[in-house]
């Protein structure tokens, strides 16, 4: 008589294994390079037509002040949106930045910024730098890159807020 | 062949539909134009696809060097997606490969009075407007 071979139990302990695989590498994430995509409608809206929706938590608040403060001149565009939005996107920012609600995921990349300074770009954030010193120029140049703020062009689930190593 | 027939009118109904829905923002929208364009030159009698067309693929050099023109960062051929300086993509402009694109008239025009202002270095005219648009809608 032939001996059946046990499917049934392997294929339950392939399962458990590839869930819990998953679930330490989101764990893994969400401690290292983990940054809650934003959810609020309106902002989403209004910073995402023109470039990614960044995460507040890249940015410390004060960062976040001085940015909406000039929209008349944001990095050469004139971005400038009516006062009563301005202010409730001001305060979602604010709220969600590094040094607020942000913390626990960007307090690592807003290391090492001095206290009285308050920097607009997140590429030039001194962790940043480190993390991205060996892209070479080229990559940068590459017509699906364009630019530095087009994190999804290499980070593909960035929109989800997941920035590991691709 | 009776209930087939049912089934197939309603069908083209319901292609036709979203379709009849959509027209409804844009045409206003061109009819504020029009009525602006008319106001501002006695001699103005229609808008033209045409120039609207020729409006998206100009390079008016009055802007900023890295947009030129509408079609440096929507294409050249309005149904296929465009890509803006900081590399997000842009869904296409005519209004056939994105329906739901010109639904607020609010956002229109903060959009024209943005993008004229970075391509042209100016405000759009309503004339202009229009022939864009008219463009879009037919494409």
């Amino acid at each position: 008589m032939k001996t059946k071979f046990p499917l049934r139990p392997i294929l339950v302990a392939g399962l458990a294994l590839t869930a819990s695989a998953l679930l330490w590498t989101e764990a893994v994430a969400d401690g290292k390079h983990f940054f809650p995509p934003v959810t609020d409608t309106k902002v989403v809206a209004e910073c995402g037509s023109c470039h990614m929706t960044f995460s507040p938590a890249m940015l410390p608040a004060r960062s976040w002040q001085k940015m909406m403060g000039d929209l008349g001149k944001h990095f050469g565009d004139d971005a400038s949106i009516d006062p009563q939005l301005n202010a409730e996107i001001t305060a979602y920012l604010v709220n969600n930045a590094a040094d607020a609600n942000g913390g626990r995921y960007g307090g690592k990349l807003t290391r090492g910024i001095a206290a009285t300074s308050a920097p607009l770009r997140i590429t030039e954030l001194p962790k940043w730098q480190r993390e991205h010193r060996e892209v070479p120029a080229w990559e940068w140049r590459h017509k699906e890159v364009r630019s530095k703020a087009n994190c999804v062009a290499c980070h593909v689930d960035a929109e989800r807020g997941y920035y590991d190593d691709d | 062949m009776k209930p087939k027939l049912i089934l197939a009118l309603a069908l083209s109904s319901l292609a036709v539909l979203p379709l009849a829905a959509q027209a409804g923002p844009i045409d206003a929208q061109l009819a504020t134009y029009k009525a602006a364009a008319a106001a501002a030159d006695a001699q103005f009698t229609a808008f033209s696809a045409e120039r609207g067309k020729a409006f998206h693929n100009r390079a008016f050099g009055g802007g900023k060097p890295d947009t030129p023109a509408c079609a440096s960062c929507h294409n050249e051929n309005p149904r296929a997606a465009g890509r803006a300086p900081t590399g997000k993509v842009i869904e296409p402009v005519a209004l056939s490969a994105t329906p739901t694109r010109y639904a607020d008239p609010a956002k229109v025009e903060k959009w024209f009075t943005r993008n004229c202002k970075e391509v042209l270095g100016r405000a759009c005219s309503p004339q202009e407007k229009g022939d864009w648009l008219t463009y879009m809608a037919g494409q």
